[in-house]
């Protein structure tokens, strides 16, 4: 059970570190083809062949750690698959169906099919690419949403569910605002790794051309969705947990006794044993007025819960909520001084600005995954919020040391895989974009 | 509608096995029939833009799987836990072996992933065999659905039974034969040079350990499981299928002797898809053979999700395959005509 979720936690946190790229940078390569199409630079064709391999390279990543986690509900969790696979099922053969078979027929185009496509049908394609991308996104969002916040189902005679609304499913308020959230997120981690290389070259003054689109278009990029992913896409996940997650909710701000006025806890540490925050520096109300919309609304603490309804891991799940809301304002920070110099046209002289931002490409991955983090122990201790347990959800007949192994053998894979990725993008940057230009 | 979903999902399945099954093929023949960098280039070439469309065909038919017979999907699944992780594994090498194999010069780097491909295909090809001889052997399904078998035994005949043990072995090296084969005559069609002669002469042997393998697979299965082919008594059109599917095997060596290269792989199409049709109109309706207490059997009809999900899948499914025939027409048209050695692919 344990080693079940330790698993899970793991192959689906590393696979979620490509995905997160490809979707957003696919957005911003679509963008790039289109500046070329319209301007006829051809700088900005070259700066898309750039990113192109190295959107290849996540993508093949992404696809070969995404095949187990299909798996992996049957093999790691068939209690929950049994229970909910009629409803959940749906969204991830549609995922298949409408996603993959669109992103695999692109994506040899797109990486080799230039010359033959023209600049149109190369453009064409690589907005395809995105949309196929982004549609799968979306597929994952109604399952995960689902977890969260089930709706569209009815319980069937034997107990599991199974779907009694394709569009209430397929359309739950909840989703449509994770995706939104997510999906912002994925552009942040895109458009800061894109200005954090334009930033590395620039430092080292090298390929001034490409850089100064990199860091033009990464900036402004992460600086808009940066925005978005507080406003409105944080602020109303924010909601959507205070109305149907209250003890997630109290949980993630650490609130233990519930009270009017409830105050916002910026920084703090909290003592699950004494049922305190220690060390607390807040906003007082803020709380109440971010979820309720009022400084005096009532904010349950865990106190209103009986305890067997909490979240089984408090200090993890406030430290990661806390974490992403954290270097989410950082990030903002960043690239909101960053687009004030670029406007200002001092960028180029503002080394130390411009060490930040080549410094600053791993915050956005921890951001993205702190924010998962959130997501999926909030939901805990359920699997199906408020209807199946994640205690009840493992297979049944798979023994624990099987699976201490199999997750032995996924992090040892991965950590190779991890090795010749890093090596692979590396060298990638290292080339910079003329040897992407001669190899295609 | 159980029965409809059922058809489906046995199509998606051979249709994952003749694509995906090409690709395996070629992996598992590829060092024997290409033996310099330029030669192995020239294979990678003919797979490389399809195999990933093609193992879509997998996940497609598992997420399928999940939605309509949710608890096969738990059962299977989880009871051949070990085996399925472990293809996993070897599907995420496979497939980094065929994208970054020709990233980097250096012959250290494609030593590696030559071996790491090649190594990877075989062991899929009798890992997919094996678990399929599980499900026509039956595995002991328990009354809550659920089943546990070890991933192996002593291997002796009449000992305890395993994921994989003589009887299942059996079924996966056959599956090794028929998926070289298959790869070595997608090679025929898609190279030219030395690849494609050392392929054809590789499928001509091939060939023959089909037939001693098929025959050894189909004595064991009569002593294991002689239930599996009880349904033939009254069920003709499974018998329809295997005569379809072995014309198609014996029309191999004699497409082999002529020019057209397409023709002796279309033999091996027919072939698998006739085979494994029959297999799946057998087994209808057992989805999981219990080998406890036949009632335990889980069936299109008792594993099934509820009508209405059935029915939305089926618009959704039947527009999304439509896109799907689209896609797949416009990638082979575009990667049409052989590939050959020294040539990049534009």
């Amino acid at each position: 059970m344990l080693w079940d979720r330790l698993q899970f936690a793991f192959t689906v946190t590393y696979h979620y570190l490509f995905p997160q790229l490809t979707m957003g940078l696919a957005l911003i390569i679509v963008f790039m083809k289109w500046r070329y199409l319209k301007t006829n630079n051809d700088s900005w064709n070259r700066a898309a062949k750039f990113w192109a391999r190295i959107f290849a390279i996540n993508f093949t990543v992404g696809v070969v750690t995404g095949i187990p986690l299909e798996f992996q509900f049957g093999t790691n969790w068939a209690g929950f698959s049994n229970f909910a696979g009629g409803v959940i099922g749906q969204t991830l053969a549609m995922e298949g169906v409408f996603a993959f078979f669109l992103e695999s027929a692109l994506l040899g185009l797109f990486l080799f099919g230039e010359k033959k496509l023209g600049r149109r049908g190369h453009f064409a394609v690589a907005a395809g690419l995105c949309a196929g991308s982004w549609l799968s996104g979306y597929f994952i969002i109604v399952t995960n949403a689902f977890m969260q916040h089930p709706v569209g189902y009815a319980v069937g005679p034997n107990g599991t569910l199974q779907l009694a609304s394709f569009w209430g499913f397929l359309l739950n308020p909840w989703a449509i605002w994770e995706y939104a959230h997510n999906m912002s997120a994925s552009v942040v981690t895109a458009a800061t790794v894109v200005a954090s290389v334009g930033a590395l070259w620039r430092l080292i003054g090298k390929y001034n051309e490409e850089s100064g689109l990199f860091l033009r278009v990464g900036i402004v990029t992460a600086l808009v969705a940066s925005i978005l992913q507080i406003f409105p896409t944080g602020d109303r996940n924010g909601k959507l947990v205070a109305d149907y997650q209250p003890a997630s909710l109290a949980a993630l701000e650490g609130v233990f006794k519930s009270g009017s006025g409830a105050p916002l806890a910026i920084i703090g540490q909290p003592n699950v044993d004494e049922q305190t925050l220690e060390n607390p520096i807040v906003v007082p109300g803020m709380l109440s007025f971010l979820a309720y919309g009022s400084f005096e609304a009532t904010v349950k603490g865990l106190d209103a819960f009986p305890q067997t309804d909490w979240p089984d891991n408090i200090p993890l799940l406030y430290y990661s909520y806390h974490i992403m809301v954290g270097l989410g304002t950082l990030i903002l920070a960043l690239m909101a001084i960053s687009a004030l110099l670029l406007w200002l046209r001092r960028l180029e002289k503002s080394r130390a600005v411009l060490w930040l931002l080549m410094l600053a490409f791993p915050f956005p991955y921890i951001a993205t995954t702190a924010g998962w983090l959130t997501a999926e122990l909030g939901r805990q201790p359920w699997i199906v919020y408020n209807l199946f347990r994640t205690s009840a959800a493992a297979s049944p007949m798979v023994n624990t040391g099987d699976v201490v192994f199999t997750t032995i053998g996924f992090v040892g894979l991965y950590f190779v895989i991890g090795v010749g990725f890093l090596y692979l993008v590396g060298r990638e940057i290292a080339r910079g974009p003329v040897y992407a230009e001669r190899r295609g | 509608m159980q029965a409809l979903w059922y058809a489906l999902l046995a199509a998606m399945l051979i249709v994952f096995v003749v694509l995906d099954g090409f690709d395996f093929g070629a992996g598992i023949v590829y060092r024997f029939v290409a033996k310099t960098d330029s030669e192995r280039r020239q294979l990678l070439s003919a797979i490389g833009p399809v195999w990933d469309g093609n193992e879509v065909w997998l996940l497609a038919a598992g997420g399928t799987l999940f939605f309509a017979f949710p608890k096969a999907y738990a059962a299977g699944f989880s009871g051949l836990y070990m085996p399925l992780v472990i293809l996993l594994w070897l599907l995420i090498l496979r497939g980094l072996a065929i994208e970054l194999r020709s990233h980097e010069p250096y012959r250290l780097w494609h030593d590696f992933w030559d071996g790491t491909l090649q190594f990877a295909s075989v062991l899929i090809a009798v890992i997919f065999g094996a678990a399929f001889g599980n499900l026509v052997r039956g595995v002991p399904l328990n009354a809550s659905g659920y089943f546990s078998i070890p991933l192996f035994t002593n291997l002796l005949p009449y000992s305890w039974i395993g994921v994989l043990d003589y009887y299942t072995i059996t079924a996966g090296v056959f599956c090794l034969s028929v998926l070289a084969m298959h790869g070595a005559l997608f090679l025929v069609w898609k190279t030219d040079g030395p690849v494609r002669e050392r392929s054809v002469q590789l499928a001509r042997r091939l060939w023959w350990s089909v037939i001693a393998l098929a025959a050894i697979t189909f004595v064991l299965t009569l002593f294991v499981q002689p239930g599996f082919f009880s349904p033939l008594v009254d069920r003709v059109w499974p018998l329809i299928l295997v005569i379809i599917s072995l014309a198609g095997f014996f029309y191999i060596p004699t497409a082999l002797r002529g020019s057209a290269d397409l023709r002796p792989f279309l033999g091996s199409v027919t072939f698998i898809v006739g085979l494994l049709a029959a297999i799946a109109g057998t087994l209808f309706p057992n989805l999981i053979v219990s080998t406890l207490d036949p009632s335990y059997t889980l069936t299109a009809y008792s594993a099934s999700t509820s009508p209405y999900g059935l029915q939305v899948g089926l618009v959704w499914w039947t527009i999304g395959m439509i896109l799907v025939v689209f896609y797949f027409v416009f990638v082979y048209r575009n990667l049409s005509g052989k590939v050959t050695e020294g040539v990049p692919r534009e």
